[in-house]
């Protein structure tokens, strides 16, 4: 599965679900500036990890938090390898 | 003290009123405060501690629905309210006016001893009234003037974490910098960093979340306070990385048990020394359960003779189910299954309910799901009437939809998993997987 297209997915169907207007995804988009909430961003870690197998904020200790939609992919992406 | 909107100097506090022409017949009641402004809730403590016989702080996200559960509760003779209409029609409604400075003296007697009343979530969904006391709320904290530090925290002060930084920073003389529910994280900061925040405070979840922003690093923190979950290795190390001038300090405290003890060298867990040897706090296991007594432990449960807050020999169970690893003890989750999502407490059994309410439900269970982001998150397993499969789709939309319509978004399950059938004990319980 791709990972980037599964992630946009999470985002919009999340944002359904929790009632948020999205901005338009780009990677230069920074997570706060996204309109979803903390929980927002749990419940999307957490279907990412039933889609994608993999939650790599829970599997790397030292992590930086990706700060824009382009570091949250490339956190995922470089975990997916 | 520094509002979003506006602000107090402590002295303005000590010498004003903001319930102008009130003020005086409120000697001797109990008054609950539900303002949306934190300054106001401020203001009125600072104000009627000594003299009102009860405050009642009624937490900004909680629901008017429960208004009058609590009013009836606490004997409310008057609800403080800055909402354009009265929210209760049984009780009188006060608001709020413009600080005003009355000409008394301000070095009032006390006349009463002020019981503090916090709220926090029961079971049944409706919130559990605990009766604290200045005293019981200032026994962690070392008084004397400190110089240079400004305090800020994510808390809402009428939660007991956010109120244990307001009592530190009005007992120490120090500025505070108030958050605010209109406000994103990032401004949060950025109005931090431009007080010079040197010390602030907040839960893993407000941490995780601040450090998701790139505002997180205007601030240069002296001391970092961690509470009201389990903090994680993770959580500490991403701390230490982005702030590493700042001691980092996690701290056990509940609304009940008070403040336990903070743990300063920057693991996770606390050494198995503190449950000995913390000063002023005794401390037990009971079922791997930990059980605290101290001065700093609330006093009752308002309202309700059915619950005892503590036992016979005065501890305070708090829940939580500790582990022994490697001379350390581990917080590893909840005896009654509470889950903790973000600091907000979630009881299974009233998301339980919910669910069962739906009409293609037989039985559910609720359980948690560690979760980097929340520490925790609510799941459900839902054992369905006679739905087709191919259907299962729809229903679990459907079911979410009703969830939605009934609970708090942080009660709604971020995941529901369709099982055949749930366990249940010989008792005809639920066989429920706690820690």
């Amino acid at each position: 599965m791709d990972v980037r297209s599964e992630i946009i997915a999470q985002f919009r169907h999340v944002a359904r679900e929790q009632d948020r207007r999205l901005p338009p995804l780009t990677d230069q988009m920074e997570l706060l500036n996204s309109g979803l909430d903390s929980l927002c961003f749990a419940i999307i870690v957490t279907r990412l990890e039933t889609s994608l197998g993999i939650d790599p904020f829970s599997t790397s200790e030292d992590a930086r938090f990706p700060v824009t939609l382009g570091d949250f992919i490339n956190f995922y992406e470089h975990a997916a390898k | 003290m520094f509002g979003r909107e506006a602000s107090l100097s402590w002295n303005d506090l000590l010498r004003g009123t903001v319930l102008a022409g009130h003020d005086n017949d409120l000697c001797g009641r109990s008054i609950l405060v539900a303002t949306t402004s934190q300054l106001y809730a401020a203001a009125i403590l600072v104000e009627f501690d000594g003299v009102a016989s009860r405050i009642i702080l009624y937490p900004p996200d909680l629901s008017l629905d429960h208004l009058g559960f609590v009013a009836d509760r606490a004997g409310a003779d008057v609800i403080v309210s800055d909402r354009l209409s009265n929210p209760l029609d049984t009780v009188a409604c006060v608001s709020p006016s413009n600080w005003t400075r009355l000409t008394r003296n301000p070095d009032r007697d006390v006349q009463h001893e002020t019981e503090w009343v916090l709220l926090t979530s029961g079971t049944t969904g409706r919130p559990k009234l605990v009766v604290h006391a200045l005293a019981s709320l200032t026994g962690a904290i070392e008084t004397g003037r400190a110089s240079g530090v400004v305090w800020s925290t994510f808390y809402d002060i009428r939660r007991y974490g956010g109120l244990q930084i307001f009592l530190r920073a009005a007992l120490t003389g120090t500025s505070l910098v108030l958050s605010s529910a209109q406000e994103s994280t990032a401004d949060f900061l950025v109005r931090a960093a431009s007080h010079r925040v040197t010390h602030i405070s907040g839960t893993p979840s407000h941490w995780r979340r601040a450090l998701m922003s790139s505002a997180a690093h205007l601030i240069t923190p002296e001391y970092v306070r961690l509470s009201g979950e389990i903090a994680d290795q993770t959580i500490l190390n991403q701390l230490r990385a982005v702030y590493p001038q700042a001691r980092i300090a996690h701290a056990f405290a509940t609304t009940e048990a008070g403040v336990a003890f903070d743990v300063n060298d920057g693991q996770a867990g606390f050494p198995a020394g503190a449950l000995e040897n913390t000063p002023n706090v005794e401390m037990k296991l009971e079922n791997r359960t930990l059980r605290v007594r101290s001065n700093r432990t609330a006093h009752c449960y308002l309202g309700d003779q059915h619950q005892t807050l503590r036992d016979g020999e005065g501890f305070v169970n708090t829940g939580d189910v500790l582990e022994l690893r490697e001379d350390r003890y581990h917080f590893v989750g909840r005896g009654d299954g509470m889950i903790n999502v973000g600091g907000m407490k979630v009881y299974p059994e009233e998301v339980e309910a919910v669910i069962n309410g739906h009409p293609e439900v037989e039985m559910s269970l609720v359980h948690t799901k560690k979760n980097p982001i929340t520490g925790a998150l609510v799941v459900a397993d839902v054992v369905l009437k006679s739905a087709p499969e191919a259907a299962c789709g729809e229903v679990r939309i459907d079911i979410l939809r009703h969830c939605r319509e009934a609970l708090p978004s942080h009660k709604v399950p971020a995941t529901i998993n369709f099982v055949p059938a749930l366990a249940v004990a010989d008792t005809g319980k639920l066989i429920r997987f706690h820690a």
